[in-house]
Protein backbone atom coordinates (compact mmCIF):
# COMPACT_ATOMS: atom_id res chain seq x y z
CA UNK A 1 0.00 0.00 0.00
CA UNK A 2 2.62 2.34 1.17
CA UNK A 3 4.83 2.13 -2.70
CA UNK A 4 0.91 2.52 -4.06
CA UNK A 5 0.64 5.48 -2.39
CA UNK A 6 4.09 7.02 -3.18
CA UNK A 7 3.54 6.60 -6.77
CA UNK A 8 -0.30 8.37 -6.06
CA UNK A 9 1.69 11.17 -4.43
CA UNK A 10 4.51 11.29 -7.26
CA UNK A 11 2.50 10.50 -10.49
CA UNK A 12 6.35 9.94 -12.25
CA UNK A 13 7.71 7.80 -9.92
CA UNK A 14 8.64 4.35 -10.66
CA UNK A 15 7.60 1.46 -8.50
CA UNK A 16 10.84 0.03 -9.48
CA UNK A 17 12.31 2.58 -8.72
CA UNK A 18 14.00 3.14 -4.25
CA UNK A 19 14.23 6.84 -4.66
CA UNK A 20 11.77 8.47 -2.14
CA UNK A 21 9.45 10.89 -3.31
CA UNK A 22 10.31 13.70 -0.73
CA UNK A 23 13.86 14.04 -2.69
CA UNK A 24 11.98 15.64 -5.44
CA UNK A 25 10.07 18.66 -6.20
CA UNK A 26 6.47 18.70 -7.71
CA UNK A 27 6.74 17.90 -11.62
CA UNK A 28 10.21 17.97 -11.91
CA UNK A 29 12.20 15.35 -13.52
CA UNK A 30 15.76 15.60 -11.82
CA UNK A 31 18.98 14.80 -13.77
CA UNK A 32 19.68 11.40 -14.04
CA UNK A 33 16.44 10.44 -13.23
CA UNK A 34 15.57 7.06 -14.95
CA UNK A 35 11.61 6.41 -15.32
CA UNK A 36 9.95 3.85 -17.37
CA UNK A 37 8.20 6.62 -19.61
CA UNK A 38 12.00 8.27 -19.85
CA UNK A 39 12.83 4.95 -20.88
CA UNK A 40 10.46 3.75 -23.73
CA UNK A 41 10.56 7.58 -25.47
CA UNK A 42 14.06 6.83 -25.78
CA UNK A 43 13.03 3.47 -27.44
CA UNK A 44 11.12 5.04 -29.90
CA UNK A 45 13.13 7.86 -30.97
CA UNK A 46 16.49 5.90 -31.29
CA UNK A 47 14.67 2.58 -32.69
CA UNK A 48 16.68 -0.13 -30.94
CA UNK A 49 16.82 -2.49 -28.14
CA UNK A 50 17.91 -1.14 -24.82
CA UNK A 51 21.45 0.20 -25.32
CA UNK A 52 23.60 2.47 -23.18
CA UNK A 53 22.57 5.62 -25.25
CA UNK A 54 19.19 4.78 -24.00
CA UNK A 55 20.31 5.24 -20.38
CA UNK A 56 22.08 8.73 -20.72
CA UNK A 57 18.63 10.12 -22.46
CA UNK A 58 17.36 10.63 -19.51
CA UNK A 59 18.09 14.18 -19.36
CA UNK A 60 17.38 15.42 -22.90
CA UNK A 61 13.85 14.47 -21.73
CA UNK A 62 13.74 16.49 -18.84
CA UNK A 63 14.91 19.76 -20.90
CA UNK A 64 12.11 19.63 -22.43
CA UNK A 65 9.77 20.84 -19.60
CA UNK A 66 11.93 23.73 -18.99
CA UNK A 67 9.98 26.29 -17.97
CA UNK A 68 11.05 29.10 -19.35
CA UNK A 69 10.34 29.37 -23.05
CA UNK A 70 10.55 32.82 -25.44
CA UNK A 71 11.56 33.66 -28.53
CA UNK A 72 15.02 32.19 -28.10
CA UNK A 73 13.86 28.58 -27.76
CA UNK A 74 12.14 28.87 -30.72
CA UNK A 75 13.96 26.19 -32.83
CA UNK A 76 13.69 24.17 -35.82
CA UNK A 77 10.91 22.40 -34.86
CA UNK A 78 8.96 24.94 -33.19
CA UNK A 79 6.01 25.65 -35.85
CA UNK A 80 6.21 29.38 -37.21
CA UNK A 81 3.29 30.36 -35.97
CA UNK A 82 3.47 29.62 -32.22
CA UNK A 83 3.08 32.12 -29.89
CA UNK A 84 4.37 32.73 -25.86
CA UNK A 85 1.31 30.98 -23.71
CA UNK A 86 1.07 31.19 -19.80
CA UNK A 87 0.32 29.09 -17.99
CA UNK A 88 -0.43 28.03 -14.47
CA UNK A 89 -0.50 24.60 -13.42
CA UNK A 90 -0.70 23.06 -9.69
CA UNK A 91 0.73 26.37 -8.84
CA UNK A 92 3.70 26.71 -11.06
CA UNK A 93 3.76 29.18 -13.70
CA UNK A 94 5.01 27.27 -17.31
CA UNK A 95 6.12 29.54 -20.58
CA UNK A 96 5.72 27.67 -23.61
CA UNK A 97 5.58 28.08 -27.24
CA UNK A 98 2.00 27.21 -29.12
CA UNK A 99 -0.06 27.63 -31.87
CA UNK A 100 -3.38 29.04 -30.68
CA UNK A 101 -5.16 25.48 -31.71
CA UNK A 102 -3.27 23.79 -29.19
CA UNK A 103 -6.15 22.23 -26.86
CA UNK A 104 -5.52 22.68 -22.83
CA UNK A 105 -5.45 18.45 -22.77
CA UNK A 106 -2.89 18.80 -25.47
CA UNK A 107 -0.48 21.23 -23.59
CA UNK A 108 -1.17 19.68 -20.67
CA UNK A 109 0.60 16.41 -21.78
CA UNK A 110 2.32 17.35 -24.91
CA UNK A 111 4.06 20.48 -23.37
CA UNK A 112 4.15 20.29 -20.08
CA UNK A 113 4.83 16.16 -19.77
CA UNK A 114 1.95 16.34 -17.39
CA UNK A 115 0.62 12.82 -18.56
CA UNK A 116 -1.65 12.07 -15.44
CA UNK A 117 -4.77 13.57 -17.64
CA UNK A 118 -5.83 11.63 -20.28
CA UNK A 119 -7.05 11.22 -23.90
CA UNK A 120 -10.27 9.69 -23.94
CA UNK A 121 -12.78 10.37 -26.86
CA UNK A 122 -10.83 14.19 -27.77
CA UNK A 123 -14.58 15.71 -28.10
CA UNK A 124 -15.85 15.90 -24.42
CA UNK A 125 -18.10 12.86 -24.66
CA UNK A 126 -16.01 10.40 -21.92
CA UNK A 127 -14.26 13.44 -19.23
CA UNK A 128 -11.29 11.11 -19.63
CA UNK A 129 -9.66 14.76 -19.77
CA UNK A 130 -11.33 16.31 -16.80
CA UNK A 131 -9.12 19.21 -15.06
CA UNK A 132 -10.24 22.05 -12.64
CA UNK A 133 -9.87 25.72 -14.12
CA UNK A 134 -10.47 27.87 -11.64
CA UNK A 135 -11.28 24.96 -8.95
CA UNK A 136 -14.31 24.20 -11.61
CA UNK A 137 -14.30 20.73 -13.50
CA UNK A 138 -13.88 21.08 -17.42
CA UNK A 139 -13.02 18.76 -20.43
CA UNK A 140 -9.41 19.90 -21.07
CA UNK A 141 -9.95 18.61 -24.83
CA UNK A 142 -12.46 21.44 -25.57
CA UNK A 143 -10.85 24.09 -25.00
CA UNK A 144 -7.60 26.35 -26.37
CA UNK A 145 -4.48 26.43 -24.02
CA UNK A 146 -4.12 30.43 -25.43
CA UNK A 147 -7.67 30.80 -23.63
CA UNK A 148 -6.52 29.77 -19.91
CA UNK A 149 -3.54 32.34 -19.77
CA UNK A 150 -5.57 34.20 -16.41
CA UNK A 151 -6.36 31.06 -15.30
CA UNK A 152 -5.52 28.76 -12.19
CA UNK A 153 -5.21 25.00 -13.50
CA UNK A 154 -5.18 21.90 -11.39
CA UNK A 155 -4.54 18.67 -12.76
CA UNK A 156 -4.33 15.15 -10.78
CA UNK A 157 -0.53 15.46 -10.39
CA UNK A 158 -1.50 18.38 -8.34
CA UNK A 159 -4.39 17.08 -6.14
CA UNK A 160 -2.77 15.80 -3.12
CA UNK A 161 -1.34 18.21 -1.00
CA UNK A 162 1.72 18.38 1.26
CA UNK A 163 2.09 14.51 0.95
CA UNK A 164 -1.18 13.76 1.72
CA UNK A 165 -3.67 12.46 -0.72
CA UNK A 166 -6.71 13.94 -1.47
CA UNK A 167 -9.74 12.45 -0.16
CA UNK A 168 -10.83 11.75 -3.24
CA UNK A 169 -7.73 9.59 -4.18
CA UNK A 170 -8.11 7.79 -0.77
CA UNK A 171 -11.57 6.79 -0.96
CA UNK A 172 -11.00 5.55 -4.59
CA UNK A 173 -7.87 3.43 -2.60
CA UNK A 174 -10.22 1.93 -0.12
CA UNK A 175 -12.54 1.12 -2.30
CA UNK A 176 -11.25 -0.11 -5.54
CA UNK A 177 -12.45 2.76 -7.69
CA UNK A 178 -10.69 1.43 -10.67
CA UNK A 179 -9.75 -1.49 -12.79
CA UNK A 180 -7.17 -0.15 -15.64
CA UNK A 181 -6.85 2.74 -14.70
CA UNK A 182 -7.61 4.75 -17.35
CA UNK A 183 -10.62 6.70 -17.12
CA UNK A 184 -9.44 7.21 -12.87
CA UNK A 185 -7.55 10.44 -13.36
CA UNK A 186 -10.76 12.18 -14.88
CA UNK A 187 -13.34 10.45 -12.33
CA UNK A 188 -11.00 11.47 -9.56
CA UNK A 189 -10.82 14.90 -10.56
CA UNK A 190 -14.89 14.73 -11.38
CA UNK A 191 -15.35 13.96 -8.07
CA UNK A 192 -12.62 16.47 -5.83
CA UNK A 193 -15.11 18.99 -8.12
CA UNK A 194 -18.30 17.43 -6.97
CA UNK A 195 -17.58 18.01 -3.31
CA UNK A 196 -17.73 21.52 -4.07
CA UNK A 197 -21.17 21.37 -5.85
CA UNK A 198 -25.14 21.59 -5.38
CA UNK A 199 -25.70 17.45 -5.73
CA UNK A 200 -28.57 15.49 -4.05
CA UNK A 201 -27.87 13.01 -1.07
CA UNK A 202 -28.42 9.83 -2.68
CA UNK A 203 -26.58 7.54 -4.81
CA UNK A 204 -28.47 8.36 -7.65
CA UNK A 205 -27.49 11.80 -7.70
CA UNK A 206 -23.99 11.10 -7.64
CA UNK A 207 -24.30 8.68 -10.60
CA UNK A 208 -26.23 11.71 -12.45
CA UNK A 209 -23.08 14.28 -11.12
CA UNK A 210 -20.41 11.42 -12.29
CA UNK A 211 -22.19 11.07 -15.89
CA UNK A 212 -19.69 12.76 -17.12
CA UNK A 213 -16.89 10.28 -16.54
CA UNK A 214 -16.82 7.42 -18.82
CA UNK A 215 -15.55 3.51 -17.27
CA UNK A 216 -15.38 1.13 -19.86
CA UNK A 217 -14.02 -1.50 -17.24
CA UNK A 218 -17.13 -0.82 -15.55
CA UNK A 219 -16.15 0.20 -12.14
CA UNK A 220 -18.93 2.39 -11.23
CA UNK A 221 -20.70 0.64 -8.42
CA UNK A 222 -16.97 1.10 -6.44
CA UNK A 223 -16.97 5.07 -7.95
CA UNK A 224 -20.13 5.94 -6.16
CA UNK A 225 -19.14 4.30 -3.12
CA UNK A 226 -15.84 5.80 -3.47
CA UNK A 227 -17.37 9.25 -4.26
CA UNK A 228 -19.76 8.80 -1.23
CA UNK A 229 -17.03 8.25 1.46
CA UNK A 230 -15.06 11.28 0.11
CA UNK A 231 -18.14 12.84 0.69
CA UNK A 232 -18.65 12.13 4.28
CA UNK A 233 -15.33 12.70 4.87
CA UNK A 234 -15.35 15.85 3.76
CA UNK A 235 -18.36 17.36 5.50
CA UNK B 1 -7.44 21.04 -37.15
CA UNK B 2 -6.78 23.82 -39.13
CA UNK B 3 -4.55 26.81 -37.72
CA UNK B 4 -5.91 29.90 -37.30
CA UNK B 5 -5.45 33.65 -35.69
CA UNK B 6 -6.61 34.13 -32.29
CA UNK B 7 -7.42 37.27 -30.77
CA UNK B 8 -9.55 38.35 -27.56
CA UNK B 9 -12.48 40.73 -26.99
CA UNK B 10 -11.80 43.41 -24.56
CA UNK B 11 -15.28 45.01 -25.00
CA UNK B 12 -18.61 44.13 -27.01
CA UNK B 13 -17.93 47.00 -29.59
CA UNK B 14 -14.64 45.48 -30.10
CA UNK B 15 -15.97 41.56 -30.21
CA UNK B 16 -18.21 43.24 -33.28
CA UNK B 17 -15.74 45.32 -34.96
CA UNK B 18 -12.93 42.07 -34.61
CA UNK B 19 -15.22 40.05 -36.89
CA UNK B 20 -14.29 36.53 -36.98
CA UNK B 21 -15.77 33.14 -35.53
CA UNK B 22 -16.53 33.66 -31.52
CA UNK B 23 -15.63 31.51 -28.98
CA UNK B 24 -16.86 31.22 -25.22
CA UNK B 25 -17.41 27.85 -23.84
CA UNK B 26 -15.76 26.38 -27.22
CA UNK B 27 -17.65 23.27 -26.62
CA UNK B 28 -19.62 23.13 -29.87
CA UNK B 29 -16.87 25.21 -31.60
CA UNK B 30 -13.67 23.29 -30.82
CA UNK B 31 -15.63 20.16 -31.23
CA UNK B 32 -16.58 20.69 -35.20
CA UNK B 33 -13.17 22.78 -35.62
CA UNK B 34 -11.71 19.15 -34.90
CA UNK B 35 -13.45 17.33 -37.09
CA UNK B 36 -12.60 20.50 -39.92
CA UNK B 37 -16.73 20.56 -39.85
CA UNK B 38 -16.11 24.39 -39.13
CA UNK B 39 -13.06 26.10 -40.49
CA UNK B 40 -13.05 29.70 -39.25
CA UNK B 41 -9.52 31.42 -39.82
CA UNK B 42 -10.20 34.20 -37.62
CA UNK B 43 -11.45 33.07 -33.72
CA UNK B 44 -12.48 35.89 -31.87
CA UNK B 45 -12.34 34.72 -27.82
CA UNK B 46 -15.24 36.69 -26.18
CA UNK B 47 -14.45 34.96 -22.18
CA UNK B 48 -13.30 38.67 -21.13
CA UNK B 49 -16.24 40.89 -22.05
CA UNK B 50 -18.65 41.86 -19.00
CA UNK B 51 -21.46 39.58 -19.35
CA UNK B 52 -21.82 36.50 -16.79
CA UNK B 53 -24.25 38.65 -15.11
CA UNK B 54 -27.94 37.38 -13.90
CA UNK B 55 -29.79 40.20 -12.68
CA UNK B 56 -33.41 41.13 -11.58
CA UNK B 57 -35.20 43.41 -13.97
CA UNK B 58 -37.58 46.03 -12.74
CA UNK B 59 -40.94 44.78 -14.03
CA UNK B 60 -39.92 41.03 -12.30
CA UNK B 61 -38.27 39.47 -15.01
CA UNK B 62 -34.61 38.35 -15.78
CA UNK B 63 -32.17 39.32 -17.63
CA UNK B 64 -28.66 36.73 -18.12
CA UNK B 65 -25.21 37.74 -19.80
CA UNK B 66 -24.56 35.54 -22.91
CA UNK B 67 -21.39 34.32 -20.68
CA UNK B 68 -23.06 32.75 -17.82
CA UNK B 69 -22.16 29.24 -17.78
CA UNK B 70 -24.82 27.54 -17.78
CA UNK B 71 -24.02 25.30 -14.35
CA UNK B 72 -24.31 28.41 -12.89
CA UNK B 73 -27.59 29.35 -14.66
CA UNK B 74 -29.30 26.00 -13.84
CA UNK B 75 -28.35 26.45 -10.07
CA UNK B 76 -29.29 30.82 -9.54
CA UNK B 77 -31.60 30.77 -7.03
CA UNK B 78 -33.75 33.44 -8.56
CA UNK B 79 -34.12 30.55 -11.84
CA UNK B 80 -34.42 27.74 -9.35
CA UNK B 81 -37.80 29.92 -7.92
CA UNK B 82 -39.21 31.23 -10.72
CA UNK B 83 -38.26 29.88 -13.75
CA UNK B 84 -38.18 25.70 -12.34
CA UNK B 85 -38.36 24.68 -16.78
CA UNK B 86 -34.82 26.33 -16.99
CA UNK B 87 -33.06 24.89 -14.48
CA UNK B 88 -34.61 21.46 -15.03
CA UNK B 89 -34.11 21.76 -19.17
CA UNK B 90 -30.21 23.07 -18.04
CA UNK B 91 -29.12 20.52 -15.71
CA UNK B 92 -30.55 17.67 -18.27
CA UNK B 93 -28.26 18.62 -20.60
CA UNK B 94 -24.77 17.32 -21.47
CA UNK B 95 -22.26 16.74 -18.72
CA UNK B 96 -21.04 18.45 -15.32
CA UNK B 97 -17.99 19.34 -16.83
CA UNK B 98 -19.34 20.63 -20.00
CA UNK B 99 -22.28 22.74 -18.33
CA UNK B 100 -19.43 24.17 -16.45
CA UNK B 101 -17.80 25.08 -19.40
CA UNK B 102 -20.78 26.24 -22.24
CA UNK B 103 -22.73 29.62 -21.85
CA UNK B 104 -25.83 30.75 -22.12
CA UNK B 105 -25.03 32.10 -25.70
CA UNK B 106 -23.38 29.51 -26.74
CA UNK B 107 -26.24 26.92 -26.04
CA UNK B 108 -28.60 28.79 -28.41
CA UNK B 109 -26.05 28.50 -30.89
CA UNK B 110 -25.04 25.03 -30.81
CA UNK B 111 -25.30 23.04 -33.92
CA UNK B 112 -27.31 19.94 -35.10
CA UNK B 113 -25.66 16.34 -34.11
CA UNK B 114 -26.68 15.06 -37.42
CA UNK B 115 -23.86 12.29 -38.47
CA UNK B 116 -23.73 13.06 -41.16
CA UNK B 117 -23.55 17.01 -41.01
CA UNK B 118 -20.77 15.88 -38.11
CA UNK B 119 -18.87 13.90 -41.37
CA UNK B 120 -17.57 15.81 -43.56
CA UNK B 121 -17.09 12.98 -45.99
CA UNK B 122 -21.12 12.71 -46.05
CA UNK B 123 -23.26 15.24 -48.46
CA UNK B 124 -25.06 17.81 -46.15
CA UNK B 125 -27.09 20.61 -47.71
CA UNK B 126 -26.08 22.37 -44.17
CA UNK B 127 -22.88 22.33 -44.45
CA UNK B 128 -22.58 22.77 -48.28
CA UNK B 129 -25.34 24.00 -49.82
CA UNK B 130 -26.35 22.32 -52.87
CA UNK B 131 -24.50 19.02 -52.22
CA UNK B 132 -27.54 16.99 -50.99
CA UNK B 133 -28.94 15.66 -47.76
CA UNK B 134 -27.61 12.25 -46.10
CA UNK B 135 -30.08 12.00 -43.72
CA UNK B 136 -33.48 12.04 -45.79
CA UNK B 137 -32.69 8.53 -47.17
CA UNK B 138 -30.26 7.44 -44.23
CA UNK B 139 -30.06 6.68 -41.17
CA UNK B 140 -32.25 9.33 -39.49
CA UNK B 141 -33.55 7.93 -36.01
CA UNK B 142 -32.21 11.01 -34.31
CA UNK B 143 -34.07 13.72 -36.87
CA UNK B 144 -36.64 15.74 -36.86
CA UNK B 145 -40.32 15.30 -37.48
CA UNK B 146 -41.24 18.74 -37.49
CA UNK B 147 -40.07 21.53 -39.37
CA UNK B 148 -38.00 19.35 -41.81
CA UNK B 149 -37.96 20.46 -45.67
CA UNK B 150 -36.68 18.61 -48.25
CA UNK B 151 -33.19 19.72 -48.20
CA UNK B 152 -32.74 19.29 -44.35
CA UNK B 153 -33.95 17.14 -41.35
CA UNK B 154 -31.38 18.26 -38.59
CA UNK B 155 -32.68 18.57 -35.59
CA UNK B 156 -31.71 21.14 -32.98
CA UNK B 157 -30.65 19.78 -29.80
CA UNK B 158 -30.77 22.41 -27.20
CA UNK B 159 -32.99 21.98 -23.88
CA UNK B 160 -32.37 24.96 -22.94
CA UNK B 161 -33.26 26.55 -25.84
CA UNK B 162 -36.41 24.78 -25.63
CA UNK B 163 -37.30 26.32 -21.78
CA UNK B 164 -36.71 29.90 -22.93
CA UNK B 165 -38.93 29.04 -26.21
CA UNK B 166 -41.73 28.35 -23.71
CA UNK B 167 -40.69 31.32 -21.49
CA UNK B 168 -41.20 33.55 -24.53
CA UNK B 169 -37.54 34.92 -23.94
CA UNK B 170 -36.19 37.16 -25.34
CA UNK B 171 -32.45 37.66 -27.08
CA UNK B 172 -30.53 40.85 -26.94
CA UNK B 173 -27.99 41.32 -29.68
CA UNK B 174 -24.68 44.05 -30.99
CA UNK B 175 -23.46 44.16 -34.48
CA UNK B 176 -21.79 46.34 -36.97
CA UNK B 177 -25.27 47.45 -37.15
CA UNK B 178 -25.56 48.36 -33.46
CA UNK B 179 -28.52 46.91 -30.84
CA UNK B 180 -31.90 44.55 -31.20
CA UNK B 181 -34.16 42.80 -29.30
CA UNK B 182 -35.13 39.46 -30.87
CA UNK B 183 -38.01 37.42 -29.79
CA UNK B 184 -36.51 33.91 -29.55
CA UNK B 185 -39.87 32.64 -31.42
CA UNK B 186 -38.31 35.09 -34.03
CA UNK B 187 -34.69 34.03 -33.46
CA UNK B 188 -34.73 30.93 -35.47
CA UNK B 189 -34.61 30.01 -39.36
CA UNK B 190 -36.36 26.60 -40.46
CA UNK B 191 -34.26 25.09 -43.30
CA UNK B 192 -36.38 25.63 -46.20
CA UNK B 193 -34.17 25.97 -48.86
CA UNK B 194 -31.59 27.34 -47.13
CA UNK B 195 -30.59 25.01 -44.24
CA UNK B 196 -27.10 26.87 -43.87
CA UNK B 197 -29.30 29.85 -42.21
CA UNK B 198 -30.11 28.77 -38.65
CA UNK B 199 -31.16 32.16 -37.00
CA UNK B 200 -31.52 35.66 -38.07
CA UNK B 201 -27.76 36.77 -36.62
CA UNK B 202 -25.92 38.69 -38.73
CA UNK B 203 -21.99 38.44 -39.29
CA UNK B 204 -20.30 40.09 -36.38
CA UNK B 205 -23.96 39.99 -34.36
CA UNK B 206 -22.83 39.14 -30.47
CA UNK B 207 -25.53 37.59 -28.24
CA UNK B 208 -25.12 39.60 -25.43
CA UNK B 209 -28.24 38.95 -23.07
CA UNK B 210 -31.35 36.69 -22.69
CA UNK B 211 -34.03 38.44 -21.12
CA UNK B 212 -37.04 36.43 -19.44
CA UNK B 213 -40.35 37.64 -18.72
CA UNK B 214 -41.29 37.93 -15.23
CA UNK B 215 -42.75 34.78 -13.78
CA UNK B 216 -46.62 34.63 -13.35
CA UNK B 217 -48.15 34.22 -10.04
CA UNK B 218 -49.35 30.16 -9.62
CA UNK B 219 -47.70 29.15 -12.94
CA UNK B 220 -45.81 26.31 -12.63
CA UNK B 221 -43.44 24.29 -15.22
CA UNK B 222 -41.54 21.54 -16.01
CA UNK B 223 -39.16 20.00 -18.54
CA UNK B 224 -39.34 16.15 -19.68
CA UNK B 225 -36.51 14.79 -21.34
CA UNK B 226 -36.91 11.49 -23.29
CA UNK B 227 -33.68 9.49 -24.12
CA UNK B 228 -32.28 6.13 -24.28
CA UNK B 229 -30.01 7.05 -21.36
CA UNK B 230 -30.74 8.66 -18.69
CA UNK B 231 -27.71 11.40 -18.66
CA UNK B 232 -24.98 12.53 -20.77
CA UNK B 233 -27.21 12.15 -24.02
CA UNK B 234 -29.49 14.31 -26.17
CA UNK B 235 -33.19 14.35 -26.34
CA UNK B 236 -35.19 12.05 -28.75
CA UNK B 237 -38.19 13.85 -27.53
CA UNK B 238 -38.64 16.41 -24.72
CA UNK B 239 -41.57 19.07 -23.72
CA UNK B 240 -40.93 22.18 -21.74
CA UNK B 241 -44.68 23.20 -20.25
CA UNK B 242 -45.91 26.13 -18.22
CA UNK B 243 -49.98 25.87 -16.53
CA UNK B 244 -51.04 28.04 -14.30
CA UNK B 245 -54.35 26.10 -13.34
CA UNK B 246 -57.45 27.97 -11.33
CA UNK B 247 -59.76 25.23 -9.34
CA UNK B 248 -58.83 22.17 -11.71
CA UNK B 249 -59.47 24.27 -14.64
CA UNK B 250 -56.44 25.64 -16.98
CA UNK B 251 -56.12 29.57 -17.03
CA UNK B 252 -53.06 29.51 -18.91
CA UNK B 253 -50.70 26.62 -20.94
CA UNK B 254 -47.04 26.75 -22.79
CA UNK B 255 -45.76 24.30 -24.13
CA UNK B 256 -42.12 23.75 -26.37
CA UNK B 257 -40.87 20.53 -27.59
CA UNK B 258 -37.24 19.51 -28.21
CA UNK B 259 -35.73 16.61 -29.95
CA UNK B 260 -38.41 16.24 -32.80
CA UNK B 261 -37.74 19.59 -34.64
CA UNK B 262 -35.33 21.62 -36.92
CA UNK B 263 -35.41 24.34 -34.56
CA UNK B 264 -37.12 24.99 -30.79
CA UNK B 265 -40.17 24.22 -31.34
CA UNK B 266 -43.36 26.50 -29.78
CA UNK B 267 -46.85 24.50 -30.28
CA UNK B 268 -49.46 27.57 -29.33
CA UNK B 269 -51.92 25.32 -31.15
CA UNK B 270 -51.88 22.76 -28.18
CA UNK B 271 -51.92 25.60 -25.58
CA UNK B 272 -54.82 26.88 -27.56
CA UNK B 273 -56.52 22.99 -26.93
CA UNK B 274 -55.91 23.07 -23.10
CA UNK B 275 -56.65 26.96 -22.42
CA UNK B 276 -60.00 27.09 -20.15
CA UNK B 277 -60.12 23.16 -20.08
CA UNK B 278 -60.62 20.91 -17.05
CA UNK B 279 -56.43 19.65 -16.11
CA UNK B 280 -57.38 15.80 -17.39
CA UNK B 281 -55.26 13.38 -18.97
CA UNK B 282 -58.06 13.60 -21.25
CA UNK B 283 -57.23 16.72 -22.81
CA UNK B 284 -53.70 17.01 -22.08
CA UNK B 285 -54.20 13.90 -24.82
CA UNK B 286 -56.09 15.68 -27.24
CA UNK B 287 -53.74 18.56 -26.94
CA UNK B 288 -50.86 16.03 -27.43
CA UNK B 289 -52.30 15.20 -30.66
CA UNK B 290 -53.04 18.70 -31.92
CA UNK B 291 -49.45 19.29 -31.30
CA UNK B 292 -47.92 16.61 -33.23
CA UNK B 293 -50.18 16.89 -36.34
CA UNK B 294 -48.07 18.21 -38.92
CA UNK B 295 -45.23 15.68 -37.52
CA UNK B 296 -44.04 13.87 -40.45
CA UNK B 297 -41.90 10.41 -40.34
CA UNK B 298 -39.11 9.18 -41.66
CA UNK B 299 -37.88 5.99 -42.24
CA UNK B 300 -36.04 5.47 -38.85
CA UNK B 301 -37.43 8.29 -36.80
CA UNK B 302 -41.74 7.83 -36.48
CA UNK B 303 -41.15 6.27 -33.05
CA UNK B 304 -40.76 10.23 -32.29
CA UNK B 305 -43.96 11.25 -32.88
CA UNK B 306 -45.93 9.05 -30.18
CA UNK B 307 -43.00 9.53 -28.09
CA UNK B 308 -43.03 13.48 -27.86
CA UNK B 309 -47.39 13.05 -27.60
CA UNK B 310 -46.45 10.95 -24.30
CA UNK B 311 -44.09 13.65 -23.07
CA UNK B 312 -46.33 16.10 -23.25
CA UNK B 313 -49.17 14.09 -21.48
CA UNK B 314 -46.79 12.90 -18.69
CA UNK B 315 -44.74 16.88 -18.28
CA UNK B 316 -48.62 18.17 -17.96
CA UNK B 317 -49.61 15.85 -15.70
CA UNK B 318 -46.40 16.37 -13.13
CA UNK B 319 -47.02 19.87 -13.88
CA UNK B 320 -50.37 20.23 -12.30
CA UNK B 321 -50.18 17.25 -10.17
CA UNK B 322 -52.74 15.54 -11.21
CA UNK B 323 -50.78 11.80 -11.49
CA UNK B 324 -48.09 9.94 -10.20
CA UNK B 325 -44.97 11.59 -10.17
CA UNK B 326 -42.71 11.47 -13.16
Amino acid sequence: MDRLKNSLLDPRSDSTTTESPENETKNEMPPGRFSRRSFLTQLGAAGVAATAAATAAPLAHAAQSDEKKDERDRGPNTPPDAVPVTLNVNGKTHRVLLEPRVTLLDALRDHLQLFGTKKGCDHGQCGACTVHVNGRRVNSCLSFAIMHQADKITTIEGLAQNGEMHPVQQAFLEHDGFQCGYCTPGQIMSGAALLHEPIGADDNAVRAGMSGNICRCGAYVNIVAAVQQARKASV
Amino acid sequence: MQAFRYSQARSVEGAARLGGTFVAGGTTLIDLMKLNVLEPQQVVDINALPLSQVEDEKDGGLRIGALVRNSDLANHPAVKARYAVLSEALLSGASPQLRNMATTGGNLLQKTRCYYYRDVNYACNKRKPGSGCSAIDGYNRIHAVLGGSEQCVATHPSDMAVAMMALEAVILTSGPKGERRIPLNQFYLEPGTTPDKENVLAPGELITYATLPAASAGTKSHYLKLRDRQQYEFALASAAVLVRTNGGRIEQARIALGGVATKPWRSREAEQVLEGQPATEANFRKAAETAMAGAKALRDNGFKIELAKMAIVRALTVVTGTGAEA
